[in-house]
């Protein structure tokens, strides 16, 4: 592909994914929201969290099955117990690359 | 005059605030920038052109997609029309978002809906809850990710197969990342109880229906039960 025809795909791109990202910040965040929503849009991030985090933990994504007690649920549970305990985000993010890391030579 | 002195405090350190917080979002995008930049690489998608899309788009997932579809050999409308479909997902967030940044310029926020991605989201929203955060602080989380995530992408795309992949656990940093966030996010039992709720429709809706709407989808139905369950709580409390 040429120059223009990869600047063409991804100013596409750029612009589907800027709209849904521009319009609600832009429309919104200039008013008062009824308060339904806000107790609604209150809930969005643990609901997104959950859905971003389910296939990983507990499926299997190449075949896209159903996977219980694979690596990744397996050393989230010391994971969340250290992020409990702690409160730490950055100390979590580094037990859990460690763990996961330990845990590709045991159960391999 | 304390009052005074706490603004001033805190609009001083807005850019280490944001760097501080940040990390983790950039820690566990390296590998994820590097891998793409690879695969890009292996589909024969010079360099100058992972950093076109990187800067353009900014987001990991839609952008592992075009990749696969370019080398598939898909045609550009196809794949514009499959990233519009994968990030629809950010009309929440930056929704949800929108109720911490009211009142703040346009300009400022049509610069700072270009960075909104899982990670900053997450990051954010959480800071937010927790208080003294502020717009400076959030698009400082947002712009140094989206540097990290540029940078990464056109490592990966020059330096080719000489990296490993997986090396430390850094295939679960965002992971770890988004289970510490969760966490913290669980202020009581309706959170809770919406954030199981999420958890099984999103693997029901991700075993039964193909591509990657189970995340709006799981998203907004589990977020609609938690908000009935609430209601229902208050009323017979």
């Amino acid at each position: 592909m040429s120059f223009s025809d990869y600047l063409f795909l991804f100013a596409g791109m750029g612009l589907v994914t800027y709209l849904p990202r521009w319009l609600p910040l832009f429309f919104l965040a200039r008013r008062d929201l009824p308060k339904w929503l806000v107790e609604w849009l209150s809930l969005i991030p643990v609901a997104i969290l959950c859905s971003l985090l389910a296939p990983i933990l507990f499926t299997d994504q190449a075949a896209r099955s159903l996977e219980i007690g694979k690596p990744e649920f397996l050393v989230a549970i010391p994971t969340l117990l250290f992020a409990v305990k702690t409160k730490s985000l950055g100390g979590t993010v580094l037990i859990g690359m460690g763990l996961y890391w330990i845990s590709g030579f045991l159960l391999s | 005059m304390t009052e005074h002195t706490n603004v001033t405090t805190k609009n001083e350190s807005w850019f280490w605030d944001g760097a501080t917080a940040s990390w983790p979002i950039c820690f566990g995008y390296i590998p994820i920038g590097l891998a793409l930049g690879v695969l890009a690489n292996q589909a024969a998608i010079p360099f100058w052109a992972v950093a076109m899309m990187s800067i353009l788009v900014f987001a990991g997932s839609a952008q592992f997609i075009c990749v696969a579809m370019l080398a598939a050999g898909a045609s550009i409308w196809s794949i514009i029309f499959t990233t519009f479909v994968v990030n629809l997902r950010h009309f929440l967030m930056s929704s949800a978002v929108a109720v911490h940044l009211n009142g703040i310029r346009r300009l400022f926020l049509s610069a700072f809906a270009y960075g909104i991605t899982d990670e900053s989201f997450a990051v954010n929203m959480t800071h937010f809850r927790t208080g003294n955060w502020d717009h400076k602080r959030a698009i400082t989380v947002n712009q140094l990710a989206n540097t990290t995530w540029i940078i990464s992408t056109v490592c990966g795309a020059v330096l080719g197969q000489f990296i490993p992949r997986g090396a430390f656990g850094t295939d679960y940093a965002l992971t770890a990342m988004f289970l510490a966030l969760l966490l913290f996010q669980l202020h009581n039992i309706v959170y809770v109880l919406t954030g199981i709720a999420a958890l099984g429709i999103s693997v029901a809706w991700y075993l039964l229906i193909p591509g990657d709407s189970y995340i709006i989808g799981g998203s907004i139905t589990a977020a609609t039960f938690g908000y009935f369950f609430k209601q229902y709580r208050e009323k017979h409390t």
